[in-house]
């Protein structure tokens, strides 16, 4: 018990108590330079029912479902691949580079490659084929391009790791009854990998709807989202409640997300 | 079940998708022009970087200071919390594991706003000390998970051999226990290590003026646009993280 105590106090002073704190302030005053008034109030959260804010909600769910569904469209067969490749230890490791490349680094290659004063805009002023530059970036599909491009590792490590621990007899099973390669990714794979696949999606879905570099960089004003929108109540309109109120929704429709997610998996896996 | 043609096109793929970008960004730190067509070969954004940017050896010093002693006191506490969660026999184990898990599925930018407001809120001035404390935060899940992971690969049973043959519990900490999770412990301080070089979005939120960190720098630095300087710590930077990522292999399996 003595060991685990250090661990478990900074734990809950530095993480839960913060996260209550957050939790109180989104239903107290605001005062006009950032900071609380201790009386009760639901500005924070009435504030956050406008046109303006539920769009920048549906964006970011939208962004972010759609990011996550084209990352595990192409994590898994990549980590079917590289399970059963001979050259599997390499595969893994040119996976693993990018992983723990810094995300800053992986942002800006993308500004680099596709920004208005990027190669392409460049190489396409010097054959002359625009004046100025095309504009690839700051609009949502540049945000969807860049979360797929920073977390496909995280997804295809997962649904690696799952692959491999399966035995692969169970598809030479499936393939001697006469069932097709195809039916057998859906019908053998997949319900075997469930785990694997669920922690993929885990990975990838809440950093993406909790996204603040990638919109701030490679999104415009048309591309924002929630967590840009609770930095700027933080620092730019010192509204402490409205953020508190936006972080605390976030906090629980991701909790909500995980627990009805790995529920209704973990109730499909015994059926 | 051997993949198909398709499972090898879309690897392929997703490998050049990979590293076009990154190549790219590395060949520009080679090129003698500020623009990005290339002119020709040369060192110069690398003596740029080398003789002429305090700024960004500052935050560089400033993100080493950080990783080092944050990985220390994460790796410190991570370590004796597996060894009492794998040990002890006491009631709540659920509870700490909760803790735990929180932190890895909660957003980044809600663990910095609740952090800053956190700071705020006791009046501690935003800097160095608020920037350690936040990594050491951050930090304790993977440190904890990753030692007990490598614990779990042991029989508890060496412990009771332990006992049995009249070892304190001192002995048994540290001639039995700490020696078979050191993988575990070294992989963790390097878990933490990597994590604290490399957060950006709580960083941003906890750092005070003066405390600038690398990531911090390089964030300010891009959105006054492409500069070959950018690519040249980003090379330096990938080269890092290549030598790393080698290093760490062998230890991924106590993450995932």
């Amino acid at each position: 018990m003595k060991y685990i105590t250090a661990y478990t106090l900074w734990l809950v002073v530095f993480f839960v108590i913060p996260l209550i704190i957050i939790l109180s302030f989104s239903f107290l005053e605001k005062t006009p330079y950032g900071g609380v008034n201790f009386s009760f109030s639901l500005e924070g959260y009435k504030s956050l029912l406008t046109i303006g804010y539920l769009r920048i909600l549906w964006r970011t769910v939208w962004i972010s479902i759609i990011s996550t569904f084209i990352t595990i469209i192409f994590a898994l067969p990549t980590a079917y691949y590289i399970a059963k490749s001979k050259f599997k230890n390499f595969l893994l490791l040119l996976v693993v580079i990018p992983f723990w490349t810094n995300s800053l680094i992986r942002i800006y290659a993308w500004i680099f490659v596709l920004g208005n004063n990027g190669i392409i805009n460049q190489f396409l002023k010097l054959i002359g084929l625009v004046d100025s530059h095309i504009q690839f970036l700051y609009n949502p599909w540049a945000v969807i391009l860049v979360i797929v491009y920073t977390y496909l590792p995280y997804a295809i490590i997962p649904l690696y790791a799952a692959i491999e621990r399966l035995d692969n007899s169970i598809f030479e099973a499936a393939l001697d009854l006469g069932c097709s390669k195809r039916k057998a990714f859906f019908k053998v794979l997949i319900p075997n990998i469930k785990a694997g696949l669920v922690a993929s999606i885990i990975f990838v879905l809440i950093p993406a709807m909790g996204s603040y570099a990638i919109p701030d960089l490679v999104g415009g004003v048309n591309s924002k989202m929630i967590g840009n929108e609770i930095a700027r109540q933080l620092t730019t309109a010192k509204n402490w409640p409205a953020a508190s109120a936006i972080s605390s929704i976030l906090t629980l429709i991701t909790l909500l997300g995980v627990i009805i997610f790995v529920k209704s998996s973990k109730k499909e896996v015994l059926n | 079940m051997n993949p198909g043609k398709f499972s090898r096109l879309i690897t392929f793929l997703i490998l050049i998708f990979f590293y076009i970008p990154i190549f790219v960004v590395i060949m520009f730190s080679f090129n003698a022009s500020k623009s990005p067509v290339w002119v020709g070969f040369s060192f110069m954004w690398y003596k740029e970087l080398f003789t002429s940017s305090y700024t960004i050896w500052k935050a560089f010093l400033n993100s080493i200071i950080v990783a080092i002693s944050a990985s220390f006191v994460a790796t410190v506490l991570g370590t004796l919390g597996a060894i009492g969660l794998y040990w002890g026999k006491f009631k709540g184990k659920d509870y700490i594991w909760i803790i735990s898990y929180l932190p890895l599925i909660i957003p980044d930018i809600i663990i910095g706003v609740s952090l800053l407001i956190f700071f705020v809120f006791i009046k501690m001035k935003l800097s160095l000390l608020t920037i350690f404390i936040a990594h050491v935060t951050f930090s304790l899940p993977y440190a904890l998970m990753i030692v007990f992971s490598r614990l779990q690969d042991f029989e508890y049973s060496i412990i009771e051999a332990a006992y049995d043959l009249g070892a304190t519990e001192e002995i048994a900490l540290f001639k039995v226990i700490v020696p078979i999770s050191f993988p575990g412990i070294l992989a963790a301080f390097f878990m933490s290590l990597t994590l604290s070089i490399d957060d950006f979005v709580i960083t941003f939120f906890v750092a005070g003026p003066g405390s600038t960190t690398l990531p911090l720098k390089i964030y300010s630095m891009i959105r006054f646009g492409i500069s070959p300087t950018i690519n040249a710590i980003s090379t330096l930077m990938l080269v890092g993280t290549i030598v790393m990522s080698i290093f760490m292999r062998k230890y991924l399996r106590y993450i995932f």
